[in-house]
């Protein structure tokens, strides 16, 4: 059986033109798909969970979802966290979820994107999808991203190699920029290199940006990149038809963070005095922007967001989930499609640890090894649908192409199960 | 379930009831002649108001502009919050709702459906998604075509029956009720930093004009038989002195040949924006006149108000130039997101200000044009939510049409420049409870083709909004009590249901999207096909298989048929 134009579950690119092969209800080979994608799809079927438990004991899924619905109805301050890599009807019930217990909602954007969510709710963006880059952009920066290593494609379908409406060679017709702090592979193939001072992007974001206001700099060099080079890429910037700008976790997660996100939203914006520019985010998890989408609809507010008044409250730095860990507020978690049990600082990992968890994932990780329920489940679209969003918004539908493991329920399902139990429990 | 409305004052001008004491018989969701009072639920609405259920034709509630808004301002959220109940979600309100709270106080008030009027094409399910969020009311949402390069490139080639089929296609494909464009040919330019200029000025990489699209879409429109007319938001939105576009626009329209049983061929959505005479911002002045003069002589034009609320609110538009002028005017944060190969939009907070000499005329512009033009089946009562002002203030302007006092009371507080520029003090006009009861239900269903909403004739849905106000004895001097009333209603049944009682949520089942499929004939549909495969491989980044909304994505849908092609 073959099937055609399949999205990819994996990264903020959520590639739709996938092709793959089943045999015998396993996948037998998938084309077009990058190597990571290839990986996710080959493997899919490795090191799973082998079934629900509570407390390492094998049980039935029942069993599993009335301990967990137990667990959240008697917690005072349940932190549901993840999100990111699951189908946008799972993140909708994680929602009524956290709203029903009066919990804390938190998604993964508040460890890669958040500052660039702050910054947005600051002074805005100028963006755009990604086919007009596709077709119009005619200058390419790619500042603190790499997609050669992390968004694979990003460059064949999007941003470099297509042939476009009005950019009809392709790499030929554009001008590529990178800015950061080594020499990764994207840098080997710009057409110009900006190697900057570690935690320095802000000061070169506002010189670009008083270039472009037509000021005078004096110095020879700022963040470590000399004033000439400086000056040709502000030229480039003005004389670009079509600019664009991709940034990633170089930019948001280094000194400066938001205020990074900011002064690079400031001089895009400036651009739109002189010509046509935009900038988006390199989202890495393929569903990242969904949970934002999501959640913002529901509750005004894309992450961070605590239920405890009866109403949604927004304020990250305090109910983002590792500060809410960190302060060992959380009394219990519910941990869906992420692994904060790997990726969170020591002393957050460390209270997850100390407190009732339960986790839904495909796979075991250090999370769902700490996790006193653990629930399996079928993998976001391979084998459940669903809807994701891409790094710039667009929604694309996920598919479900082979079965699940018998009694194996998809996220959203078991979710469903967890409110139908948290409602009863209340009556 | 069977409902029994009894002794209200009814106003169902689609059927000629004018406030007359009369009972309603509900019976499985549909308005039925009448029914055994037996096993029956009676509601007593002795000195109440009842009218159909409320149809907002122009409003922004679901997708990513809204979505945009509400992610871009938590400051607006924190002084609106909304806990959860007992039959309901929390969330937050005010310029920017969360779905679930947009659904309960469009329902508080009385409406039953509401109109997404700018939905991006390739952004269709994130509309249908919201749209399923958005509890209580029935929905449809209306799918941007002004700058789509489909409908650039049949322009051009000047190919009806493309175009036609196109329309017929993206409208299925998105699930859309209806043509939107909005400033035609200038979002397109807008990709490259640039607008359009007037009606001929030139759409750069196609050489054609905004006159030529709206013109040609319009014409379309009408063949297909569209259950509504294009739904345009002019040129020049926001640009003092653009009340001569508009006026050109409307005129340019009226060769255009009806669907069958209309006389409208365009409606002209939040006028207000576009009725502004003057040269720059300065000495801006009302248009009104001109536009009022010109709707009064001719039949082929409907229009809304787009009427402007003091408050903090939040502008958002598919006009991505013009959102662009307007943060450079006020310097507040700003969003521009384009959209491939179709559209664009714009996001900019605003704040509406009494002693802001422009602001107070642009309040008087949106009354003076609803009380000048006379017949009011040709304009309708919106605050284009968000942009003029959240509909929460609905009430608010309620009272503005029906009460001169109202007026001129909010006039007393204001820049004089109101006084001044508009006409407004002297119109003494006040709008009856019919009045009222066709600018916000029948008249837009009517304009909308919504032939089972809007009135409450058998075989209508069973969609009411009961009133705690007698109109036999109220008066224009009592306009507080109107703010009141209709702001929550005793009483809002949906399908038959009784959804709000007392101004509260008791009840928030999902409602129906609704959607127009047009058949056109196979051998141009599949010429069709030809142009689309070509070009999405091309151009778009999505494929043409995954670009059509699926079926999941309406779980309670209602097909309008319509279709050249029959």
């Amino acid at each position: 059986m073959q099937y055609t134009d399949i999205v990819c579950p994996f990264c903020g690119c959520l590639c739709d033109d996938l092709e793959v092969t089943i045999k015998d209800g396993h996948i037998e080979s998938v084309k077009n798909a990058c190597t990571i994608s290839q990986s996710k799809f080959m493997n899919h079927h490795e090191n799973r969970i082998n079934a629900p438990s509570i407390n390492g004991k094998e049980t039935e899924l029942e069993k599993t979802v009335e301990k967990a619905v137990e667990i959240l109805a008697s917690a005072r301050r349940p932190l549901i966290y993840g999100l990111s890599s699951t189908e946008c009807g799972a993140i909708s019930k994680a929602v009524e979820i956290a709203e029903f217990t009066g919990g804390v909602l938190d998604n993964t954007s508040s460890v890669c994107h958040g500052p660039t969510i702050l910054a947005l709710q600051q002074v805005g963006e100028s963006k755009t999808t990604l086919g007009e880059v596709k077709n119009r952009a005619d200058l390419v920066v790619f500042w603190g991203s790499n997609p050669t290593e992390a968004h694979l494609r990003h460059i064949v379908r999007y941003s470099v190699t297509p042939k476009g409406m009005y950019v009809q060679e392709g790499k030929k017709d554009r001008k590529i920029f990178v800015v950061d702090v080594r020499e990764t592979r994207t840098a080997k193939m710009a057409d110009k290199f900006l190697k900057i001072d570690h935690n320095k992007d802000f000061e070169l974001l506002l010189a670009l940006r008083a270039l472009i206001r037509g000021e005078e700099l004096k110095a020879s060099q700022i963040a470590g990149v000399p004033i000439k080079e400086i000056k040709t890429l502000a030229e480039e910037m003005m004389k670009a038809k079509f600019g664009v700008v991709f940034f990633g976790l170089g930019l948001t997660q280094s000194d400066g963070r938001h205020m990074n996100i900011d002064a690079a939203v400031g001089l895009v914006s400036e651009l739109n005095r002189k010509t046509k520019f935009v900038l988006t985010p390199m989202r890495g998890h393929y569903n990242v922007a969904g949970a934002n989408t999501v959640t913002t609809w529901q509750t005004g507010y894309p992450y961070a967001v605590d239920f405890s008044t009866g109403y949604p409250r927004y304020n990250p730095g305090e109910f983002t989930a590792i500060d809410v860990l960190n302060r060992g507020e959380a009394d219990a978690a519910l941990i869906i499609a992420s692994d904060p049990g790997a990726t969170f600082p020591k002393d957050a990992a460390k209270h997850l640890a100390q407190i009732p968890v339960i986790t839904l994932d495909q796979k075991t990780t250090p999370t769902t090894m700490l996790s006193e329920v653990v629930i399996p489940v079928a993998t976001a679209g391979i084998e459940a649908e669903g809807t994701a969003y891409r790094m710039d918004g667009v929604p694309l539908k996920l598919s479900k192409f082979i079965d699940a493991r018998e009694g194996v329920c998809s996220d959203r399902e078991v979710l469903d199960m967890i409110i139908a139990g948290l409602k009863e429990a209340k009556q | 379930m069977t409902l029994v409305i009894k002794n209200g004052y009814v106003y169902d001008p689609l059927k000629g009831i004018n406030g007359e004491q009369k009972d309603i018989f509900i019976k499985e969701g549909k308005i039925v002649e009448e029914t055994s009072e037996k096993d029956a639920k009676i509601i007593d609405a002795e000195g109440k108001t009842v009218m159909p259920g409320g149809v907002d034709l122009h409003s922004h509630i679901a997708g990513s502009k809204i979505n945009i808004g509400r992610l871009l301002r938590p400051e607006d959220h924190r002084k609106d919050v909304v806990k959860r109940g007992k039959n309901t979600r929390g969330g937050v309100g005010y310029s920017c709702p969360s779905t679930f709270i947009t659904g309960y106080r469009y329902a508080e008030m009385g409406y039953t459906s509401v109109m997404e009027a700018a939905m991006p094409p390739i952004g269709a399910r994130h509309v249908h998604e919201e749209l399923n969020d958005t509890p209580i009311i029935d929905k449809a949402a209306f799918t941007l075509f002004g700058n789509n390069y489909f409908t650039l490139k049949y322009v051009k080639e000047g190919d009806i029956e493309k175009l036609k089929a196109f329309i017929a296609w993206l409208l299925k494909a998105t699930r859309g009720y209806a043509v939107k464009i909005v400033n035609a040919g200038g979002v397109e330019n807008w990709k490259w930093g640039h607008n359009v200029s007037g009606l001929d000025g030139k759409v750069e990489d196609y050489d054609i004009t905004p006159r030529q699209i709206i013109k040609m879409l319009a014409q379309a429109n009408e063949e297909l038989g569209l259950p509504h007319t294009i739904h345009l938001h002019c040129n020049n939105l926001g640009m003092p002195g653009n009340y001569k576009i508009t006026r050109e626009t409307m005129d340019t329209l009226k060769e255009i040949k009806p669907k069958k049983g209309r006389s409208a061929t365009v409606h002209v959505v939040h006028c207000q924006f576009n009725a502004l005479a003057g040269d720059n911002w300065m000495n801006v002045k009302s248009g009104a006149p001109y536009i009022a003069k010109y709707v009064n002589n001719h039949d082929h034009v409907t229009l809304d108000l787009g009427q402007v609320i003091f408050t903090d609110t939040t502008t958002m538009t598919g006009d991505g130039p013009w959102q662009f002028a307007l943060w450079n005017m006020t310097g507040n944060k700003w969003v521009n997101s384009d959209v491939e190969m179709e559209a664009g939009a714009g996001v900019v907070p605003y704040t509406f200000k009494k002693n802001n000499p422009a602001n107070s005329v642009q309040w008087g512009i949106g009354l003076e044009l609803a009380l000048s033009v006379k017949d009011p089946w040709k304009i309708y009562m919106t605050t284009d939510h968000p942009n003029g002002g959240p509909f929460i203030y609905y009430p608010q302007v309620i009272a503005w049409l029906m009460s001169r006092q109202a007026r001129t009371d909010t006039m007393r507080e204001l820049n004089r420049a109101c006084l001044k520029r508009t006409g407004l003090s002297n119109l003494y006009r006040e709008y009856s409870f019919n009045d009222i009861a066709i600018v916000t239900r029948a008249g837009t269903a009517k304009a909308l083709g919504l032939t089972e909403k809007g009135h409450l004739g058998v075989g209508a849905d069973g969609d009411v909004a009961i009133y705690d106000i007698d109109p036999t004895s109220w008066r224009p001097s009592q306009y507080d009590k109107l703010i009141k009333t209709f702001a929550k209603t005793s009483y809002t049944i949906k399908n038959g249901e009784i959804v709000v009682k007392d101004g509260e949520v008791v009840s928030a089942p999902m409602g129906t999207t609704h959607w127009v499929d047009a058949k056109m004939p196979q051998e141009i549909e599949e010429e069709l096909m030809k142009d689309l495969e070509r070009d999405f491989k091309q151009y778009y980044t999505v494929s043409l298989k995954n670009y059509p909304v699926e079926d999941e994505y309406l779980p309670i849908q209602k097909i309008h048929k319509a279709g050249g092609g029959q």
